[in-house]
């Protein structure tokens, strides 16, 4: 079975939201809500100073709590790659999974159920790239199997420097940022 | 220094999480009192078999009050659901890996137990139910005559109180996303606290009437003469009193030194349970937590019971409401100051 992840370059990332637009179009995603968004970090003491900007999302966790706390089940990992997904008419709105998420990746729908990234599976079913992944214009986001060593994403991650988000948090994200 | 912007706002998640409301406190709480009845009420119904206490004080008011107060519960966390009409879906799977599950299956098993247990001395606690549906005074008559059968509810009602008072504090210590909840003291805690809160409404509940009149009668008075009277005008004698008093100093010294526990885990983990620490005690919350709930509702009941005990001062049911305002204040702290407590990022990378 794959196992599908994303690699973000954080050198190529402008922060222009076309990722974030796109998941709303094909998602239909409520207004005022969002399943991706755009991160900007600055650390370090001026004038030493670093900025990253991230794409962000549901980390599609391989050790993912909200799939563990869910109390029926809705909350599941998919056969498709492994992808985290939420079964609506399963879900109860009890937020235990909002809260169990150390990414805040979750969000309760208008209609009552938990909702967040499904990196596209109705696309990615078909052989396609996630919507955020397909206009990215700088082309800095690659979704693929992180199993298959000919991958493009496992080939980055073997060549490049990367993080994932809160490491310390033990959920072994499947989102990737390179450096 | 890192500074973060997002340009995420999703309602109820940012600028931190706030999912639940008032709702999920007063169901912790509710739910805490009645486990802490329904150990309570399984002692008394022991006691009962055992011919230790042939009056069974407690062993009626406590399953039937627990289960009035049950149902209010149920009600708070059914208004919390987002998706309520989907609420059966928790009963076509059992879930192990999720305390809410089993959460779930147990309080599906504490309703017909309740039921039952109150249904032994109902028929003689509420006179005009009994004469309206006599198969009540039979069952009630077969439960009694039986001591296998009444050990067999009273342990029953321990190991389900024991099971509704801990997994709610095991379902928020599982979530590493909130360091504050992240404690396995939390279970036990909560417990505890749950129990002294139920002694305490005993207590509250038994001092709604005033002993020594006549029991209530009719379809109202019976009723709620049955859920508040320990078993009749008559209140218990002064040595059952006390055992509950006495037993309620204990649950709050073992719940003060379990707060004491959480405090030493938090500030001795990582950073992110010092910054949690932090919240708790010296931050926004700090008032709630040492004013209302480690003062006001442990340290100040505990020594008006212990003084009661030794006979300084007269018996009031100030300590109890003290007790009540304490535990519920402990699920309130939790679930907000936990809703605010995040993983803390580390500087390096």
């Amino acid at each position: 079975m794959a196992r599908f992840g994303m690699v973000i370059d954080t050198r190529k990332c402008v922060g222009c939201m076309d990722c974030v637009v796109a998941c709303q179009t094909e998602n239909d995603v409520p207004v005022g809500y969002a399943r991706d968004w755009i991160t900007t970090e600055v650390r370090g003491e001026f004038p030493n100073l670093t900025m990253q900007i991230r794409s962000e999302r549901c980390n599609h966790c391989d050790n993912p709590p909200c799939v563990y706390c869910c109390p029926t089940g809705a909350s599941h990992v998919s056969d498709l790659g492994g992808i985290v997904k939420v079964n609506a008419s399963r879900c109860i709105g009890c937020k235990a999974c909002v809260a169990a998420c150390p990414y805040g990746a979750r969000f309760i729908h208008p209609k009552g159920y938990a909702d967040k990234c499904t990196f596209c599976d109705h696309r990615v079913k078909d052989g396609k790239d996630p919507a955020c992944v397909s206009v990215c214009p700088t082309h800095c986001m690659v979704f693929g199997d992180l199993d298959d060593p000919a991958s493009e994403v496992s080939r980055l991650l073997r060549t490049r420097k990367w993080h994932t988000l809160l490491p310390e948090a033990g959920t072994r994200p499947r989102v990737f940022y390179l450096t | 220094m890192i500074e973060i912007t997002t340009t995420r706002h999703n309602p109820l998640v940012d600028p931190h999480l706030a999912v639940w409301s008032w709702e999920i406190p007063l169901y912790l709480f509710v739910g805490g009192v009645v486990a802490g009845l329904m150990i309570l009420g399984g002692v008394a119904l022991l006691r009962l078999a055992r011919g230790e206490d042939p009056r069974g004080y407690f062993s009626l008011h406590a399953p039937l009050s627990a289960f009035m107060l049950l149902n209010l519960g149920m009600l708070a966390l059914f208004l919390d659901l987002a998706h309520k009409l989907y609420v059966w879906a928790v009963y076509l799977t059992f879930e192990p890996a999720s305390p809410m599950s089993w959460g779930s299956w147990v309080l599906l098993l504490v309703y017909p137990l309740l039921l039952v247990s109150a249904l032994i001395r109902l028929p003689e606690a509420w006179p005009w139910l009994a004469q309206r549906v006599p198969a009540l005074v039979r069952a009630s008559d077969v439960l009694l005559a039986s001591a296998k059968t009444l050990h067999l509810l009273a342990w029953l009602n321990v190991v389900l109180g024991v099971a509704l008072g801990i997994y709610t504090g095991i379902l928020l210590s599982t979530m590493v996303a909130r360091p504050l909840w992240n404690q396995s003291i939390l279970g036990p805690l909560f417990l505890v606290s749950g129990l002294s809160a139920g002694a305490a409404a005993l207590h509250v509940l038994a001092s709604l009437l005033p002993p020594q009149r006549p029991a209530p009668q009719g379809l109202i008075g019976g009723a709620i003469g049955a859920l508040v009277q320990p078993l009749g005008p008559q209140p218990p004698e002064k040595a059952t009193a006390d055992a509950l008093v006495r037993a309620d100093v204990g649950f709050l010294v073992v719940e003060l030194l379990m707060l004491g526990l959480l405090l030493i885990g938090l500030v001795t983990a990582t950073a992110s349970h010092a910054a949690a620490f932090d919240l708790l005690t010296t931050g926004r919350y700090a008032f709630a937590f040492w004013g209302v709930l480690v003062v006001l509702g442990i340290c100040v009941p505990l020594a008006l019971q212990a003084l009661e005990l030794a006979h300084r001062i007269p018996h009031t049911v100030v300590p109890a409401v003290l007790v009540l305002v304490g535990g519920f204040t402990l699920r309130w702290l939790m679930v907000n100051a936990g809703q605010m407590s995040q993983i803390v990022q580390s500087a390096a990378r």
